[in-house]
Parts: C-alpha cells; structure tokens; sequence
C-alpha cells in the first residue's frame, strides 16, 4: 500500500478507511493476471461449458417449434365438414379464416359424383388451387391450372378420361363443362381418382357450394386445439374435428425427439461440468502458495473461502457471459444448417446458465480447499 | 527400469490415476452412448412412425376408379377388381422382407342393419398371427394405425367378433357386449372403435366375416403397407424401364419406397402399389431434420468429451511437476521423460476407453429402453474406434501439459516454484 510515497495523505487515508474492499479487488485481479495462462484455461473450459449449455438450452426449447412447422407439410390437422354432407353456408370459409386468425391455412372444398362422356363415376372437386398448393406440399402435380376451364386430373383419373391430354365432358345433373386437362396429380391416395377445378368453375357448373373445409393451424397443441374450438363456435352448421392420425403422430414423434434431446443434452452438460470441475480444481490446488501464505500472515478461514468463491465465482460470471453469446451463436448456426430457419435467442436461458456456472465453479473450488485447509501452511511453503 | 517407473507411478499415485481415469471413463461413455443413439435414432423414430401410419398403398391393377368422397366409398361393392389374400404372406418373402414392419388389408363391404339402414363393414386384420417359410409374425390394423383407439377389446381375427365406430355406436346406441345384427348375421361387438376418420361410422370386422357377407373369399379391396425407407434421391425417381440391368440391380436393392413398391407389385399378382406421398414425402422431411440435429449435437457431445477428458490429462500431469523436476536432475532425458508420460496415458486411455466403451453401451441401452422401449443397436466396429479415438484425445490433451513440464527448470519445480 505504501509502495507510492508521494501519494496524498488524504488518498492513504482513504484508502485505510476501506482497505479491505480494495485489497480484496486488487487480490482477485492480481491473481488472474499475473497467472494468465492457469486462469485462461481455467476460463477457456467455463467458456465452453457455458457454450454448449446455452446452446443445448436454446435448440431443446426451439427444436419443437421447429419440427412442428415441419409437420405442417402434413397438410390439414383440422377439418370443418357439413353435418350428414351438407354444404356449408356460404359465409363458412370467411367466418373460419377470421377464427383462425392468420395462424394457418385454410382451404375449401366441393364434391360431386359428376358422369364421363361414357358414363363412368367420377369424383369431381372444386377447389382453390394456390391455397391447395401451400396446404399440400406432397402433392406432385406436373402443372398446375392457371387459366378457366382447366382441370388437374389425378393420375388414375387421367387414363380413364383423358388419356391423351385431350379436353374431356363432364356431366353432372344435366349440366355439362367441357375442361381441358393442364396437369396431372399424383398423391398415392384418393386424390388420385379425382378431377380438381377451380372453386369459380366448379360452382358455375355444378351450383354445389363447398362442404369441406381442410385446415393446417399452427402453433403447439394448446394452440391448435383452441383454434378449433374458436372454429367451431364460428361455424356452429358445421361438424369441426381433429385429423387425429396427423396429430397424434406429430405428438408422438415430437415426444420421441425431444426426450432423446433431452436425454443427450443432459449428457453433454454433464461432461461441460466435468470439464470444468477437473480445469477449476487444478487451479486452485496450484494456488496452494498464495491459500499458504495469506494463512501465514493471519488470514481468517472465513476471509479465504470468501477470496477463493469470489473469484470462482467471478470466473463462473465472465465464463458464462462469453459463453452464452457464443453458445447463441452456435444455435443459430445449427438453426440455419439443419432447419434452414433462424433459431430465436432465447435470453430465458442466461439465468439458468448464470447460475449453472457459478454453482459449478464454487463446487470445483470448494472440493479442493477443504482439502487445504487441513494442510499446515508451513508444509505447503516448504513445498512438500 | 522404464516399466517399474510406469507400474510403480500406477501402484503408488492411485488417487490421480483414478481421477483422470474417471474422466476418461465418463468422457468416452458419453461420446460412445451419443454416437450410438445417433446412428441409431432414424431406424427407431422411422418405426415409430411406421407403426403410426402405412406409407404404401396396394391396389388392384384393373380397378375402376374409387369413388370416395371424405373417405366415404359411393362405389358399389361387386365393382371392380380384387386382391387374393393369399398371396399375403408371400410379402415376407420379398428381398426388403425386413423392411416390411406391418401391413393391413382393407375389404370395405356395403351392408344393412336389421332395421334396414344401409352401413359399411371394414373387413382387415387386427393383429393376424403368419407363418411363412420358417418366419412367424403378426400383423393387422394394430400395428400399422396407431391412431385408431379401441374401448374394450381388439377382436380375434379368428373370431367373429366386431368394433363399432364411436359415432354409430352413439347413434344405434350399442355397447360394447352387445350383439349388432349385420348382414343379417349376429356378432358380438368386442369394443367401440374411435379413429376420427370414415370409420367411426362403420363397422369393422375380421376379413374373413367381410368377405362371408361379399361372397367372395379371399377377396382384399387395398392393402396399405408399413416399410422402413431409404430417402428418395435422383437414383430412386428414375424409370426402371430406363435402366441398364447392373443400375436396376443397384436400385431395386436399395430399399427406396419407389423399388419396395415395384417388388409388391411382382409379388402380389396383378396389383399397383403406390406411395402414399402425403406420409412418405413429409415423414422424409422430418427424419432428415431430427437425425441431422442428433448429428450435430453428437458433435458438440465430441467436442465436450474430449475437452474433459483433456483437461482432465493436464491437471494430472500439472501435479506432478515436482517428481519431473526430480527425474531431469538425476540425468533423465526430455525424451525419455515425455516417453513415460505418454506411456501412462495410453494405458489410461486404453483401460478408461475399454471401460467408457461398455459404460457408454449400458447407457445407450437405458436411453433406448426409456425412450423407444427398444433396444439401442451398436456396432461393433465403433469399439476400435472408439478406443483410436480416446488414445488421440488423451495424447492431444497430455501433450502440451507434457511439454510444460519437460521444459520447466527443475531447481524450481524442486523448490516448490510453480
């Protein structure tokens, strides 16, 4: 303290007022720098500790969101049908869009039986077909239908009606459109015995208004099961259910996933501790001069454990801090590689980081003092 | 001298050795049991997902077209043509025999209710135990559409016993016990049926009391088919018309759903199988996404193991700069030092990499058991591996440390100077 002779009485007053503040702040920093190299290990493996628990963190509290947007490409989860296959009023498709809210998509649907030139049964939809395509990503279409008149036959339909892409008559209570054929679908399943026509086509020819409506709400179950609920107070006409195989298998898989993840990230942050324990522990134990000889001069056990946590602890803040801002960086480069998408930060998860750290630090620092306070100090100076 | 150096830093520094060996351990488990539910985890979320849903479906090739609307069939029931039941069981006798994890026949039939309502009656397998060559095994609706929900009892597929959907069993008011005229005969209904499709409004039988009714035996409208997958690529799109034998036999060996549905097609006469794109497209999509995420936090668990396991090594040899110091002042080459060093380590990594290894299997074991009650396949050959591995990462991890130590001068080390 009194290495700086020409200083004022006043500041070496000042300074023996509170000496203990400052003597302990200039200990802490002294001691990381002047041994840089222990105590940037030591902070390199809190760092990475740190890193890779925040982004474990961030993908298992994201990865749902994620995936779920993924099963969205199933198509609809909720569908909206007239009672006994009545159509729908004509207000349905508006009234279940303001529900819904923007969250999804919602696509109408009209059925008839329609007859062939030569009398054959044909289901023939009418729909509108941009919603469609976003709705059903799987559908493999070889063109899709832009102008009037124009039809997406399905594939099984298309060798019966109109094999060689000609225009072909479709017949339906007397009424009959002649369409011609501008792409063909294939979709493995019903839809592929099927002729789609635009909704405006569709109700011109046949007057049959829409009697389903398919819907893909986002959003977590909760979510999605209140929107069903909002659905079906707003069509009360209509009979509103869940498409439950896509559902359950959407819940059943995120389930499967996210306690695999849960069960790795676990893993992970146990070895990040480990990493951390045996760095921090290795630390401390080369301190065993500086734990001596303050012991030496008189310090209280009470004032060395307080040194020693504080600056595990200060280790465990900064190591957490630079940590978290790489560990974030991680997750957003995982985000962009594996599901194209941002991962959001989540900054919910610096606490619980914060606070993992700076556990981990004072346990890694305590193990080894309670090991020195029973040496002498004498023994540790003497180097044995 | 060398070896008694080595044995004897074993017998007498037991608590260090035990230490780093720990981390060794623990570092080398973890890696093992995550490479293992990573190689692992697209087979088993590909079965959950099998067991959720078919992704093929077989129909007669001379069908007419179905006449479905909502999953409702308005075609007359003699219409169009037929599978043959028996060429059922030939399926596991294809080349991708063991992708095959279930599949189910469906012969939908238009009936009536004694009081005259016309209803329709599902004839499938529930859970249809066969025997083809020396293989056993059981198949049905049970295992392939794990959505649909029984209250009460599956029926025997033997039996003639039937499931009621939840909405006309409300309707007719029957419960489960209860005996439902169908077809003008008697069965007993083992249980309601819930599924939130067509069929909460059917009845579903065993095929065989479908096909009684039909009047055709052996008679299957579809079959939808569960088959584990290899993700389409350009290979898997191509025309097999197009090809040259030795590229056919290339593709027709890897079990894309293009190639599964060409074989059953061979194997069950006069048949089209086709994918069901809106199952096999998008589950594709989701399996690439969540073994690419297990991939990717395999690495981190990698990058985390073999930090530990490093950090562990150079805390280790940190401790022992006094007994470095002794051995360069008794004459001892840098070499020879960093020779008894490495020596040490790679018994280390040898036994803690033996003992990760099996650690690291009773783990991925317990993961796979607590999550897809199944077991965690490991091959073998990640053993070796893994052992090159815990050697690299403990020599990378010890060598600075060593260097540190060699180089220190031992008057300080001696007196304790660090």
């Amino acid at each position: 303290m009194s290495s700086f002779p020409h200083e004022p009485a006043e500041v070496v007053a000042r300074r023996a007022g509170k000496p203990h503040t400052s003597m302990f702040l200039r200990m802490l920093i002294r001691a990381a720098v002047l041994r840089r190299g222990r105590a940037a290990s030591a902070l390199l493996a809190m760092i990475v500790a740190s890193a890779v628990a925040t982004a474990m963190l961030n993908l298992y509290t994201d990865v749902q969101a994620k995936l779920r947007k993924e099963f969205r490409n199933y198509g609809a989860n909720i569908v909206v049908i007239g009672r006994d296959g009545a159509s729908l009023p004509g207000s349905a498709l508006v009234e279940t869009e303001s529900a819904l809210g923007g969250r999804g998509i919602a696509v109408p649907f009209a059925y008839v039986v329609a007859r062939t030139s030569d009398g054959q049964s044909i289901v023939v939809a009418g729909t509108d077909f941009d919603r469609v395509r976003k709705l059903n990503s799987w559908w493999s279409v070889t063109n899709w239908p832009a102008n009037s008149n124009e039809a997406l036959v399905g594939a099984r339909a298309a060798a019966v009606v109109s094999p060689k892409g000609q225009a072909f008559d479709l017949t339906f209570q007397g009424h009959t459109i002649r369409v011609s054929p501008a792409g063909t679908l294939r979709t493995g399943a019903a839809e592929d015995s099927r002729i789609y026509l635009s909704l405006a086509n569709f109700e011109g020819w046949s007057g049959v208004q829409p009697s389903t409506i398919e819907i893909a709400a986002t959003g977590s179950p909760e979510e999605v099961s209140e929107s069903l609920q909002r659905i079906a107070q707003a069509v009360p006409e209509a009979e509103v259910k869940p498409v439950r195989q896509v559902m359950e298998a959407e819940a059943h898989i995120l389930g499967k996933t996210r306690a695999a993840l849960l069960a790795s990230c676990s893993l992970i942050i146990l070895t990040a501790a480990l990493c951390v324990l045996s760095t921090l522990m290795g630390w401390v134990l080369d301190r065993r001069r500086d734990f001596a000889i303050m012991k030496a001069l008189g310090a209280s056990g009470r004032l060395l454990n307080g040194f020693f946590a504080a600056e595990a602890a200060s280790l465990g803040v900064v190591g957490a801090v630079i940590g978290f801002v790489i560990g974030i960086g991680i997750a957003i480069w995982i985000g962009r590689v594996n599901f194209h998408a941002p991962v959001v930060p989540r900054f919910g998860v610096l606490p619980i980081v914060l606070l993992g750290s700076v556990v981990v630090a004072l346990l890694s620092a305590a193990l080894p003092i309670s090991v020195l306070r029973r040496v002498e100090p004498a023994m540790i100076l003497r180097g044995e | 001298m060398f070896f008694r150096l080595v044995y004897e830093s074993f017998r007498r520094q037991k608590r260090r050795k035990l230490l780093a060996g720990i981390a060794i351990v623990l570092g080398v488990a973890v890696a093992t049991a995550m490479i293992a539910i990573a190689t692992d985890i697209g087979d088993k979320i590909n079965r959950e997902m099998r067991t959720y849903r078919a992704n093929l479906l077989v129909t007669p090739q001379a069908d007419t077209l179905d006449v479905e609307i909502g999953g409702v069939n308005l075609k007359p029931p003699s219409d169009g043509a037929f599978l043959d039941e028996a060429d059922l069981p030939k399926i596991k006798g294809m080349f991708w025999r063991h992708n095959i994890v279930g599949f189910a026949p469906m012969l939908p039939v238009t009936t009536h209710l004694n009081n005259g309502s016309a209803v329709t009656l599902l004839g499938t397998y529930f859970a249809k135990p066969f025997s083809f060559g020396k293989e056993d095994f059981v198949t049905g609706v049970r295992s392939t559409n794990g959505w649909w929900k029984v209250d009460g009892e599956w029926p025997r597929d033997d039996a003639s016993d039937v499931l009621i959907g939840q909405r006309l069993a409300a309707n007719l008011h029957v419960k489960r016990g209860d005996t439902l005229t169908v077809g003008g005969e008697q069965h007993r209904v083992s249980g309601i049926l819930s599924t939130g499709d067509a069929e909460d409004d059917e009845v579903v039988a065993p095929l065989a009391v479908a096909q009684r009714i039909l009047g055709r035996p052996g008679a299957v409208r579809r079959l939808y088919v569960s088959a584990l997958t290899k993700p389409e690529d350009a290979l898997a799109r191509r025309d097999p018309k197009s090809m040259n034998p030795e590229l056919f036999d290339r593709w027709y060996c890897s079990p894309y759903v293009q190639s599964i549905a060409y074989q059953l097609q061979e194997t069950i006469s006069h048949s089209h199988a086709e994918q069901i794109r809106q199952v096999e497209q998008t589950e594709g999509n989701v399996l690439a996404r969540i073994k690419g995420l297990m991939l990717l936090v395999t690495l981190a668990a990698l990058f985390a193991s073999a930090l530990a396991v490093s950090a562990a090594m150079a805390t280790a040899i940190f401790e022992r700069r006094a007994e470095v110091g002794l051995m360069k002042a008794l004459g001892g080459a840098n070499a020879s030092i960093a020779a008894l060093f490495f020596t040490e380590a790679a018994i280390l990594a040898v036994l803690g990499g033996a003992a990760g290894y099996g650690a690291g299997l009773i783990l991925a074991r317990q993961i796979g058991r607590a999550i897809f009650d199944s077991d965690i396949s490991i091959q073998p050959v990640l053993f070796p591996i893994i052992l090159v591995i815990a050697v690299v990462v403990t020599f990378a991890g010890s060598a600075a440390a060593i260097r540190k130590a060699v180089l220190f001068d031992p008057v300080f080390a001696l007196r304790g100077e660090a």
